[in-house]
Parts: C-alpha cells; sequence; structure tokens
C-alpha cells in the first residue's frame, strides 16, 4: 500500500520531536479524525535553521510529517512557502489516492508554523 | 522474523483436509448435481454429504433447511430481504441493532428506502442487547427481529436464546447472523427458536466464497435471486461443488474440535488481554470481558492511531486490524465501537487481534514482547501523549 520511502520515514522519522523555544508552531489537523500535526521552526536571519514536528496519525501522516522536516529545513521563508502538499507526496514517491486528502497536511502545518512565526514578529514590533 | 498472523477474522487459511476434500471435485468429479448421469450423481451425493455436514453444526433439523450461498453477505440479503418482501402483507417494521454487520445496516438502509421501517436497539458498553429493551419494540406490525451471534469486531456474543424466545413468543420471525460465531461458540437453531441463520465457510477455515443460509421449514421466504431453481428455488445458480464440499469438510471439523478449540483460545486470549492491560498503560479492552469470542481480543491504547500501530506490528511479523478511520474504506471509525459509546479518538487507536488454529502461547509471548515498544514509539511521536507518560 505504502511506498518503500514513506514506510522509511514512517519507521525512522527524521526530525521528531519538540522545539522547546521555537520561534513559530503550526499544529493541524484533529484527534477526531484521525490525524493531527505540530510543526515547530526555528527561524534565523530568515532562514528555517531547525524544524521538528509531533504528529498523531495513521503512517501516512507521520511519514508526511518527517518529510516536510527535510524540505524545509535550511530553506527560506520564501522558499519554505513555497513548499506544496504535492511536493511533499512526491517526494515520498506517492501516497495512496485516499490518502492523498485526509493526512497530507504537513504543508499546512509549516506554513502554520511560519504564519505563526510572522505574527509574533509583527507583535514585537 | 516470526510470523504471527492473528487477522483472522479478516482471512483464514484453508484447513488441509478441507483443501484435500476439495480437490478431486475441481479437476475429476466436475458434473453437475442437475445432471441425470453419473457424474451428476457424484456431485449430488457430494453436495447432499456437505448439506448434512452444516446442518449438524447448526442444529438443524433436516439437511434441506440449509441453503448454500456466495458467504455472509449474500445470506444475509437473502435472509433480511427475503422475508421482509414475503411478509410486506403482514408488516413493513424489522428491529435489528446498533452494532451489526455493515451487510445487515447496509441491506436494512436499502429495505428503508423501500417503505420499511427499522428500529436499532442500542448496546451497552461492552457491546451486549438488552432482551428486554428489544422486547419493547415489538410492535404489531414488526415481522423481523435480526441480530448478530457475536460481533467479529469486538467479540461480545449476545443473549441469543433470550432474545430467540421472545421472537417467538411474538411470532416474529427470528434471523441470526452467526458469521462471526459459527464453528467457534455452540449454536443450535432448535434449542435456540431461530428461524434463519447466516454462515460463512471462511470463518471456519474453508474456501472464501462460500456460505450458507439455514431456513427454518415453514418461515416465509422469497429469493433474490431468479435462475434455474436451485437451492429449492432460493439460491438459483448453478453449484459451486468444490466450495460446498469444502465448507462442508470444514463444518464438520469445525463441530468436532470446537470444544477443545475454544478452550485453548480462550486460554492464551486472555493471557494476551491481561498481558496488554499489566504492561501497558492507558490500554482498555474494547467488548465484554467474558461473553466474547474465543480468539477475540480487541484493545484500544490512548495518544495513538491504529494504522501506524498495524504497520508498526506488521514490521516485526504481527498482523492485525483496526477499528480506525484510516484502515476503512469510508474513512469513517468503526460504527460498532461509536455504537458502544467510544469517541471517535478512542475508536481510531483501536487493534483487534483475532486468534485461530496456527496461534501458539507463544505468538502471544511475542505479541507482548513487540508490541510495548511499538506503542511506546508511536506515543513518542504523537502530540496527544502527555508529558509525564514519556518519561
Amino acid at each position: 500500500m505504502y511506498s518503500e520511502k514513506v514506510m522509511d520515514h514512517f519507521m525512522n522519522p527524521r526530525n521528531m520531536g519538540e522545539i522547546p523555544d521555537a520561534d513559530g508552531v503550526g499544529t493541524v489537523g484533529n484527534p477526531v479524525c484521525g490525524d493531527l500535526m505540530t510543526v515547530y521552526i526555528k527561524v534565523e536571519d530568515g532562514r528555517l535553521e531547525d524544524v521538528k514536528f509531533k504528529t498523531f496519525g495513521c503512517g501516512a501522516a507521520i511519514a508526511t510529517s518527517s518529510m516536510i522536516t527535510e524540505l524545509a529545513k535550511g530553506r527560506t521563508i520564501k522558499e519554505a512557502l513555497k513548499i506544496t502538499r504535492g511536493d511533499v507526496a512526491d517526494s515520498l514517491g506517492g501516497l495512496p489516492s485516499v490518502k492523498m486528502h485526509c493526512s497530507n497536511l504537513a504543508a499546512d502545518a509549516l506554513h502554520a508554523a511560519i504564519e505563526d512565526y510572522r505574527k509574533k514578529k509583527e507583535a514585537k514590533k | 522474523m516470526r510470523r504471527v498472523y492473528m487477522d483472522h477474522a479478516a482471512g483464514m487459511p484453508v484447513d488441509s483436509r478441507v483443501f484435500e476434500a476439495m480437490k478431486p471435485f475441481c479437476r475429476e468429479n466436475y458434473g453437475n448435481p442437475s445432471s441425470p448421469h453419473s457424474y451428476g450423481a457424484i456431485a449430488r451425493n457430494a453436495l447432499a454429504e456437505a448439506r448434512e455436514r452444516v446442518a449438524q453444526l447448526v442444529g438443524a433439523e433436516k439437511p434441506e433447511e440449509v441453503i448454500f450461498t456466495s458467504g455472509g453477505t449474500e445470506s444475509n440479503n437473502l435472509a433480511i430481504k427475503g422475508v421482509a418482501h414475503r411478509n410486506r402483507d403482514k408488516g413493513n417494521h424489522i428491529i435489528t441493532t446498533t452494532i451489526e454487520h455493515i451487510s445487515v445496516i447496509n441491506i436494512c438502509k436499502h429495505l428503508q428506502k423501500q417503505g420499511f421501517k427499522v428500529t436499532q436497539v442500542p448496546a451497552d458498553k461492552e457491546g451486549l442487547v438488552d432482551p428486554e429493551k428489544l422486547k419493547d419494540e415489538i410492535t404489531d406490525k414488526t415481522i423481523l427481529v435480526s441480530i448478530m451471534y457475536a460481533n467479529g469486531e469486538i467479540g461480545t456474543i449476545q443473549p441469543i436464546r433470550e432474545i430467540g424466545k421472545i421472537a417467538h413468543d411474538n411470532k416474529v420471525a427470528f434471523h441470526v447472523d452467526a458469521v462471526a460465531a459459527a464453528g467457534k461458540v455452540p449454536t443450535n437453531v432448535e434449542e435456540e427458536n431461530i428461524d434463519l441463520l447466516s454462515i460463512s465457510s471462511n470463518d471456519m477455515y474453508g474456501p472464501k466464497g462460500m456460505g450458507a443460509l439455514y431456513i427454518k421449514k415453514g418461515t416465509r421466504i422469497q429469493p433474490i435471486l431468479q435462475g434455474g431453481g436451485q437451492e429449492r428455488g432460493l439460491r438459483s445458480g448453478t453449484e459451486n461443488v468444490p466450495g460446498m464440499v469444502g465448507m462442508g469438510t470444514a463444518a464438520e471439523i469445525a463441530q468436532k474440535e470446537m470444544e477443545s478449540e475454544g478452550t485453548r483460545l480462550t486460554a492464551i486470549r486472555d493471557k494476551l488481554i491481561k498481558g496488554v492491560l499489566d504492561t501497558i498503560t492507558s490500554s482498555y479492552l474494547n467488548g465484554h470481558p467474558t461473553k466474547r469470542l474465543p480468539g477475540n481480543a480487541n484493545l484500544r491504547f490512548s495518544y495513538i492511531e491504529g494504522e501506524s500501530l498495524i504497520l508498526g506490528l506488521d514490521m516485526l511479523g504481527i498482523q492485525v486490524s483496526s477499528g480506525s478511520a484510516c484502515t476503512s474504506k469510508t474513512l469513517e471509525p468503526s460504527h460498532v465501537l461509536l455504537a458502544i459509546g467510544l469517541a471517535h479518538e478512542e475508536a481510531h487507536g483501536s487493534l483487534v487481534f483475532t486468534m485461530g488454529k496456527q496461534n501458539s502461547e507463544e505468538d502471544v509471548n511475542y505479541v507482548l514482547e513487540s508490541l510495548p515498544g511499538v506503542v511506546k514509539r508511536l506515543r513518542e511521536i504523537s502530540p496527544l501523549t502527555p508529558k509525564e507518560m514519556l518519561r
């Protein structure tokens, strides 16, 4: 059902955990639906110095969360905002069609974390 | 790697004795039971023997009360639609429950569109239906009570005898979906006042695509398939002789081995349940602690999701099921778990272990060694896990 790459990210998730002093935190999904993910970002000079995640959900939800941290880490905010759900799925060698909608939320979580970072920055001004 | 298959409710191996019995009816004895010549006679005799064996398993008085079908879903369709349409002149009310197999639920929905009224009696948090509550729903328009013998998912066994008596006393036809129960726990249509009983072959180590419906003599029913009039006109279509022979043999073996196998499976099931509940915090049993199918353990784990549990266990050679939405075609969690009062997020975290003949106590030990690590790893990944649990 899943590609080897999905299973690899599910079994060996990259950058799993929290960033206690994160500059931005984004949470999407809902445990009622079966998927909930939180992405933490640390920003320095407009670049994502660190990206971590925590996820409740199926294999696809965990693998996409892991993949987004790899895709986003080291990128500028501008570049990170361009990462789409499709990019995440492609980088994982594809996802089953039924999972494309419900479990492929990682890009949204990253964008929410960046939004949170921007809001906090605004508030500090 | 050790291989521990504990998903028997989803699919079972065919017993080697069943396979051997079926073989000659594929390549040598391929005659049609309706043919008057000698090839037909061989098939006819084999069919009669198979029918007799299934009849004995369910306690039927006469073999001809057993009709072969393509499986549990067809048996349920024939029973419920067949009785409903045939008895339309008497009434239009059907009583069932909230925890039935999806086939029964969807058949009833279909009949509702055609003007039938359906009452779904609830089950309690352990999955038991209260016969008194069911009795209160009977009206002079009630033509059928349909309830499962045991739930394949949460394992709970219903008080069928009491419900059968209520249906009988009120002269309402009584259908029992015994797909998950037949061959595992004793079922007796005569003693339990059952008019129609659905069973499936693969749920007792017979071939897939085979089932049967017991129909008590005198039950008013009409066919759902029109054709050549096989199976007393109730199930037209050329007989699947190898399948029927296989199911008959499976029924005979199940009847012989039910008691010893039931005792053995109950012991390892209880060891699994106790082992999990004792070693994994925030784990719970779904269904009834004692009134449950011998090989069934349905457990749930807070803060994590069932499909990821399945994948994690599969990597260790263990195959199980889940009531999580992520493993269903509809992306909805198990309707059974919701019906017994679980929240969506609780239903997502359920795992169903269904053990069978090839499972041993060593298999249970292996699951008990493997599962805590999988649960721990997923809880570390989950944002829902309380921090103090991870220390």
